[in-house]
């Protein structure tokens, strides 16, 4: 994909480069790319530079495009009093458990419903892939019970991050992005390591996993940035004041904190995921179209 | 989809594959056994979860909805639930917000972004840049990105954003969420805003796939940009755009986080409460768990009705 640009599209190239073509290319690019800029990052400029203003600047009319005077306090204000970094650890710390429990649970069950194919595979493949259908919404009543007196074992998860870690294990769009990864690599290659006498254990770890970085990286980043965006079940899991999530927590604040200081926070918080949006931007971007797209 | 190619897939065409391991150990019913074990040895952590977090309240959902669990008893109470849900004042507001937002959203964000796909792919320049700011939003927190609307954009004086805006065009201004007309547009806007940059990339690798050659013969044929749409990217794409239908139309169903930041839940005279707002309300707040699963499931009928709808129409296209 991407950058090919000998492809004919809608307009052909020749039209483009010649006379009144290239002034309206030109003309019509730059338009898109400011008015692109003003929707898309002005209102993130707005954000960063509201926060730095004082309550009185904030309300004024016509409101000013740099802040008169800037108040770095509001930023310090949001990190001491919502105690932004044990909002922001805790929420780290459920990501990552998140992506090393998605990768080692559904990697396994990719592999085995790709490489070993046992007895009942595809019917447990169909089930699997018949919960992509059933909207989280219908399910959240009847999860949060599950949650809260686990079948059989009766353990309440309530406060535990395996709340958080465990019902994401169920992702069914990892599952079958893995498994068509791995369905690509040649079964030459698993029946060559059999010969040589590796368990399936050892063919996973030596030979499949090595080969499927590239998958690997888009699970892993969209389960990170899945945890860090979402907000109802680390909000009904996680009630206590000290395992928060950082939206939950600063929405729990939002009623007796001034404005500025709850943008602030709301900065501070969205930090982490421009920045690994910005590393992993050709990952995040190809690991969404994979799964809808035939490559 | 240069990224996620397998490495070592192409080479040595020629060469034959290796002979695969035969002989009676392979066969034997021993040998069967095990390998049907160890296949279900590294299922066995996913299908678990599945099964607790997944399967198990699905089912639990639909019996939960028959239910009343009161002081720790529960007892079968047949349609009770159904019918006190339906019975909310709320309820028929909320299925109308609901159904008015997922219209409104089909609108504006799915319309937008296929045209902003259209024309992205015609650049040959700052295609990377476009692309990152299109997809940024959706990167954000949702909850920090609906304070910003809800703080700075939707601010009813005419200190927001919006409203100096409008007033700098002598645009009449507008009290955004405080006004009940506003509420779903005003939340169709913001969450346009944030999720648009998904379809956007989908719709692009999709139209990067159709063949030059076909806009090729439509030019030859004397088509016009707007004709060559119309009849070379609009069919080439259809199944895209079909599912990409079906997909927003379940999640704007659920409509759940906007109406909570933006208009503290129910909004000015109940114009923002959704149906998935009022599950959480019923669930969480009322003590009321039967009564939301019992909504939880007429949602899952509507969809499902939605579903088959939508699987009628793109049966009968092809």
């Amino acid at each position: 994909m991407a950058q090919d640009s000998g492809t004919r599209t809608l307009i052909s190239q020749a039209q483009l480069r010649r006379g009144r073509g290239r002034i309206l290319y030109w003309t019509l690019l730059a338009v898109v790319v400011v008015v692109f800029t003003l929707v898309f990052l002005g209102p993130l400029y707005w954000m960063v530079t509201g926060a730095l203003k004082s309550g009185q600047e904030i309300a004024q009319t016509p409101p000013s495009l740099f802040p008169k005077d800037p108040r770095p306090q509001n930023y310090v204000d949001a990190w001491n009093n919502l105690d932004l970094a044990k909002l922001l650890f805790n929420t780290f710390y459920y990501a990552t458990g998140a992506v090393l429990f998605q990768l080692v649970f559904d990697a396994a069950a990719a592999y085995s419903l790709s490489k070993l194919r046992p007895i009942f595979g595809n019917l447990i493949l169909g089930l699997m892939l018949a919960t992509l259908m059933i909207p989280a919404m219908v399910l959240i009543v009847p999860q949060y019970v599950t949650v809260i007196d686990l079948p059989i074992v009766h353990i309440n998860l309530l406060d535990s991050p395996f709340a958080i870690w465990l019902p994401l294990v169920a992702n069914a769009f990892n599952i079958f992005l893995l498994k068509r990864f791995f369905d690509s690599i040649p079964e030459e290659l698993m029946s060559a390591a059999l010969m040589d006498g590796a368990t399936p254990l050892r063919t996973l770890w030596s030979i499949i996993l090595p080969m499927s970085r590239p998958i690997l990286g888009v699970v892993a980043i969209l389960a990170m940035t899945a945890v860090w965006k979402d907000f109802l079940w680390p909000k009904l899991v996680m009630p206590s004041p000290e395992t928060r999530t950082v939206s939950v927590g600063i929405y729990a604040f939002a009623g007796g904190t001034p404005m500025n200081v709850v943008i602030a926070a709301s900065v501070i918080a969205a930090i982490p995921t421009v920045i690994i949006f910005l590393i992993f931007q050709r990952n995040i971007m190809s690991g969404l179209t994979a799964g809808s797209v035939k490559g | 989809m240069a990224i996620i190619a397998v490495p070592g897939t192409d080479r040595e065409p020629g060469r034959p594959a290796p002979p695969r391991p035969t002989g009676p150990a392979r066969t034997s019913l021993g040998r069967k056994v095990r390998d049907n074990l160890t296949g279900h040895t590294f299922l066995i952590g996913a299908v678990a979860c599945f099964a607790v977090f997944s399967w198990y309240p699905m089912i639990r959902g639909i019996v939960m909805s028959f239910q009343r669990t009161r002081r720790g008893e529960t007892t079968w109470v047949g349609w009770d639930n159904y019918s006190r849900i339906i019975a909310d004042p709320s309820f028929w507001p909320a299925w109308k917000n609901t159904l008015y937002f997922t219209v409104l959203a089909l609108v504006l964000g799915y319309a937008v972004p296929f045209f902003v796909a259209i024309l992205l792919n015609e650049f040959r320049h700052a295609k990377g840049y476009l692309r990152i700011l299109v997809y940024l939003p959706v990167m954000l927190p949702p909850a920090s990105a609906l304070f910003l609307f809800k703080f700075y954009a939707y601010d009813p004086s005419e200190a927001g954003l919006f409203n100096s805006i409008l007033k700098a065009l002598h645009l009449p201004t507008s009290e955004w969420m405080q006004s009940p007309e506003m509420t779903i547009p005003a939340m169709v806007i913001a969450s346009t805003w944030m999720n648009m940059g998904s379809a956007v990339l989908i719709y692009l690798a999709a139209l990067q796939n159709i063949p030059g050659e076909l806009y090729e013969a439509a030019e030859l044929d004397g088509a016009g940009i707007w004709r060559r749409i119309v009849h070379v990217t609009i069919p080439q794409t259809r199944l895209i755009l079909a599912l990409l239908a079906m997909l927003q139309i379940v999640a704007t169903m659920q409509l759940f986080i906007e109406p909570l930041i933006l208009a503290n839940g129910a909004g000015a005279e109940d114009s923002a409460t959704s149906v998935a707002y009022l599950i959480y309300q019923h669930g969480f707040f009322q003590n009321d768990l039967n009564g939301a699963a019992a909504l939880g499931v007429i949602m899952l009928v509507v969809l499902a009705g939605f579903s088959a709808v939508y699987a009628r129409l793109t049966a009968k296209q092809d």
